[in-house]
């Protein structure tokens, strides 16, 4: 518990000083006589009322690349395989620069960008084949199988793009925008081709939206079922390769492999269902991709392809903390609040259990023990392996919800609200127990664990179905007595005192 | 081509800087975890950024701390990732590594006129550069990269000597390694430090592209070839080292026969890395294709043969007054491969051919003998121990029968105290030929 918390400040400030060690990096840039201005109100108005046409086109063209990849990328996730875009935008570089030389060759401008977009495709599509191959045929496993190729064909790409920059009619440097991205040169006509595209895979996402839905959550479901298995796979992977194609001008190779698993595995934090993950997948995306343009609009030399990753991953981070479904805080809230209760139903138990071993068992006179009798601090602190101090919590909790009493210095009794609980949390625990060995062949002495572990989350159903499992053997159902000797630190002790003595008396 | 001093110099940076990535690429390989090499050469770029603005000087020391403290941060981002949001691992390792690489990406925009960095020379380097930087220490004049590259070679030496059986220990089983008392977790960052410093040790010279192929793949052709650990190292390291020297070699003259310049030698090494996988991965012995085909294509073969003789041998039963003339028509010839396993029993002389009909050799016949016995033997034991009918019995028997050595045929014969006959009420055969058994009576008697 506190270990888990301590990580979690770690990782807390960790994430917190990510971008601060951005804004400190300018800081000392700034020494270096490249300051970073603020941009005025007139260029914060120009930039967000969209004024600049310049602006309107890479902000357009890069919501839509981030929907896109969004939307594609969440498939990719969910079928665990979120780094197959890293291998195929890898895999498309010797395609384009060999598309290059052939359109050189055969006297064209050799950036016909359809051209070089096909050769990328082609590329990225020999790629998954051959990744698909070695995993088919060898031993290795998808991880090998797809570093090996993306290193091997970006290698390629490199000794293409080296033998283009030697060739007379050069002009290379616009191959390298392949790799590194020039989103704020966006044409139009490019921004115009993204959107296309990002409308093409919204469109079959949505018509093959069930065999998809199907796909990642099931597989093996989906095969029984008579779906073609591979044939899906291979939509999903060929709307990868088309997304990586278009996107690799526009931010680069890199950032665009964080396009396709970020903003997906930030979306994950948020919901258990499909379609609202596929569509705060693709809102994470767009958002980032206006405020990548944005900042890059507005602050000078920032590059945009880099800043959009970067907005990316601060919501990530957001959502790794915060998120509702999966988040970090969410989820430690949820086990601070079920171990609360677990302590407090483990302390009524050790109250209730601890007046009833004094007394008689007979029905009204329980009850009027349990709340009458009270126990001290110390034997509750023997009941079970608690810190005294998480005990002493465990009671503050408990007479703030009014279901212990405080009696004399250091001595508590149950309230009537409290005697009901307890009643209800023992027999949970004593009906398990009955069950277990009854039913699960277990012998007493060992069924009082798994029941510790079981009376906090069994249901009323479920506490039905005990009693009518039970109620022909055990006609003493309305609160069964303990089928073992209450463990307690106390007692096993006791008992170990008194074996050793009765064995040295026997030995004497 | 000609050869001068600054290609010698150019090959041996290549060779030492792929054979330490080679060495420590198997550990990621075996723990499968080849991407990590991906995403930790990537992500330096922080690393370097802030060491370089910290310090301002391109000096070796900072960057390589400030690499592997990346490094590590990537592994333990990773892990962190991965473990308190619940993310598969390899998400948790895309997010990380993107999200730095862009974080570097700013810094050295941002900071370019002061950085002499260039995103450029880290993803492919300037190993035609090297020899340009020359050093005199000890007496010995070398690129000062040489130098570097030798110095994290030996240290990556050292520490898989030192580590040796820990490190097979976690690369195989972390939790036995663990019950045993030693943290796998500690083995994992320090191999990531390692690959961190390995990557920073060569980027400067070969790029980090170079460094993802020499991490992965001599380490993955060498796993297609051994099973052994040691072997496997060995392996690696020598295909690296060959991929190095090839890949310069082909730099410099293979575009020169389509009539282009030289090019990019790192990008060549990694090439020639990958044609030396793709001839491993035809041509191992027991993990290649080729391998697998032929080994493949031998089963099917003798399945082949061993059913056209069980066929010839149950019709010799059927029509027990001409025993050893069948019907041509008999057996399916119109699969190529029952037509290759006919070729193959008639060469061997388990069958002869004798105008339109085949015959069982005596040979031929104790062969089909034991097979005919396996799939009886079989079909009693399913009926005994399955609850199965009579007409399913069969097919698995047809499945099996191949695969039934005497050892088994044994057991189930004793199992089954001795059966005669099959459940459809045919005879199970005996061992040998009832004739060779009446012999060895008579001489007996």
């Amino acid at each position: 518990m506190s270990r888990s918390r301590i990580y979690f400040f770690t990782l807390l400030i960790i994430f917190f000083s990510c971008p601060a060690s951005v804004t400190m990096a300018s800081g000392l840039s700034s020494i270096r006589d490249t300051s970073m201005s603020l941009p005025s109100w007139d260029m914060l108005m120009r930039v967000f009322l969209l004024k600049d046409y310049n602006t309107r086109v890479v902000m357009f063209g890069t919501m839509s690349l981030g929907l896109a990849a969004g939307v594609i990328g969440t498939m990719m996730l969910l079928r665990k395989r979120a780094l197959m875009g890293d291998a195929l935008s890898h895999a498309t570089l010797p395609g384009i620069g060999l598309a290059f030389i052939i359109m050189i060759q055969f006297g064209g401008s050799g950036k016909y960008l359809p051209g070089l977009l096909l050769g990328a495709s082609v590329s990225g599509a020999i790629g998954l084949g051959c990744i698909m191959a070695i995993r088919h045929w060898t031993r290795l496993k998808e991880d090998a199988a797809m570093g090996i190729v993306l290193s091997v064909f970006f290698g390629l790409g490199i000794a293409i793009l080296g033998i283009i920059q030697k060739m007379q009619t050069g002009q290379a440097s616009g191959l390298q925008s392949f790799i590194y991205g020039k989103t704020a040169a966006m044409l139009a006509q490019d921004a115009k081709i993204i959107a296309l595209v990002a409308l093409l895979i919204v469109a079959i996402c949505s018509l093959m939206f069930k065999e998809l839905k199907l796909l990642c959550f099931d597989a093996t479901f989906a095969q029984s079922q008579g779906w073609p298995i591979f044939f899906l796979d291979a939509i999903i992977m060929a709307l990868i390769i088309i997304v990586t194609v278009i996107g690799l001008q526009a931010v680069g190779l890199i950032l665009m492999i964080a396009l396709l698993v970020i903003p997906p595995a930030a979306a994950r934090f948020w919901t258990e269902k499909l379609l609202p993950m596929i569509l705060i997948a693709a809102g994470i995306g767009a958002a980032s991709g206006f405020a990548g343009a944005a900042f890059s609009a507005l602050l000078p030399r920032l590059p945009a392809g880099a800043i959009i990753v970067v907005v990316a991953s601060v919501i990530f981070a957001l959502s790794l903390l915060f998120g509702t479904a999966r988040g970090v805080v969410h989820r430690l809230i949820d086990h601070t609040k079920l171990s609360r209760k677990v302590a407090q139903q483990n302390l009524l138990r050790a109250l209730f259990e601890r007046s009833e071993g004094s007394r008689s068992l007979s029905e009204q006179n329980l009850s009027a023990n349990a709340s009458a009798a009270s126990t001290s601090f110390k034997r509750l602190l023997l009941a079970r392996s608690w810190s005294p101090r998480k005990l002493r919590r465990t009671i503050r909790h408990a007479i703030s919800r009014q279901l212990v009493r405080a009696r004399q210095y250091n001595h508590f009794s149950l309230t009537s609200n409290g005697l009901a609980e307890a009643r209800r949390v023992v027999r949970n625990h004593r009906l398990w127990e009955l069950y277990l060995i009854n039913h699960a062949d277990i012998a007493p002495s060992h069924v009082d664990r798994g029941a510790d572990e079981l009376e906090h989350i069994l249901g009323p159903s479920m506490v039905d179905e005990l009693l009518e499992l039970l109620a022909v053997k055990h006609p003493e159902l309305a609160m069964p007595p303990s089928p073992h000797v209450i463990n307690s630190r106390s007692a096993a002790a006791r008992a170990e005192r008194h074996r050793s003595k009765t064995g040295s008396a026997k030995r004497t | 081509m000609d050869w001068t001093t600054l290609d010698t110099w150019i090959v041996i940076t290549g060779v030492l800087s792929a054979m330490s990535c080679a060495l420590i690429g198997n550990f990621l390989v075996l723990r499968k975890m080849s991407m990590m090499g991906d995403a930790i050469s990537h992500a330096v770029l922080p690393g370097l950024a802030v060491a370089f603005l910290i310090s301002g000087s391109r000096g070796s020391i900072t960057m390589f701390v400030g690499a592997a403290i990346a490094g590590l941060l990537t592994a333990l981002f990773t892990q962190w990732i991965h473990k308190f949001g619940k993310v598969e691992e390899s998400a948790a390792m895309g997010v990380t590594f993107t999200a730095l690489f862009a974080i570097g990406l700013i810094l050295i925009v941002r900071g370019a006129d002061s950085i002499d960095l260039d995103p450029g020379c880290v993803l492919y380097g300037a190993i035609e550069l090297v020899p340009l930087d020359m050093v005199t220490f000890l007496g010995f004049t070398c690129p000062q990269a040489v130098w570097i590259l030798g110095c994290v070679l030996l240290i990556n030496i050292l520490f898989t000597l030192l580590l040796y059986k820990e490190l097979r220990l976690t690369c195989f089983d972390p939790a036995l390694a663990t019950t045993l008392g030693i943290n796998a977790n500690v083995m994992h960052y320090v191999t990531m430090t390692l690959v961190a410093i390995t990557t920073v040790a060569s980027f400067e010279s070969v790029g980090s592209i170079l460094v993802i192929a020499m991490l992965i793949v001599p380490a993955a052709a060498a796993h297609l070839l051994t099973n052994r650990y040691g072997l496997m190292l060995a392996l690696s390291m020598i295909f690296a080292a060959t991929s190095a020297a090839l890949g310069h070699i082909s730099a410099i003259t293979v575009p020169t026969w389509f009539g282009f310049a030289d090019t990019s030698t790192a990008g060549m090494i990694a090439v020639v890395a990958g044609l030396l996988f793709s001839l491993v991965m035809l041509f191992a012995p027991h993990q290649g294709i080729l391998s697998k085909i032929w080994h493949q294509l031998r089963l099917s073969l003798r399945i082949a043969s061993e059913d056209i003789l069980g066929k010839l041998y149950r019709l010799e039963e059927a029509t027990s007054d001409q025993p050893t003339y069948t019907q041509a028509v008999a057996i399916p010839a119109n699969k190529w491969i029952n037509r290759l396993a006919r070729m193959d029993l008639s060469r061997t002389r388990k069958i002869t051919r004798e105008q339109n009909a085949y015959r069982l050799t005596e040979q031929g016949r104790n062969v089909a003998r034991q097979l005919v016995r396996s799939h009886r033997l079989w079909e009693s034991y399913v009926a005994k121990h399955f609850d199965l009918n009579v007409d399913h019995l069969h097919d698995s028997a047809e499945r099996t029968e191949h695969y039934i050595t005497q050892t088994m045929q044994q057991e189930m014969i004793e199992e089954l105290r001795h059966v005669q006959t099959d459940p459809h009420g045919k005879k199970i055969p005996n061992q040998q030929s009832d004739e060779a058994n009446s012999n060895k009576k008579g001489r007996k008697a």
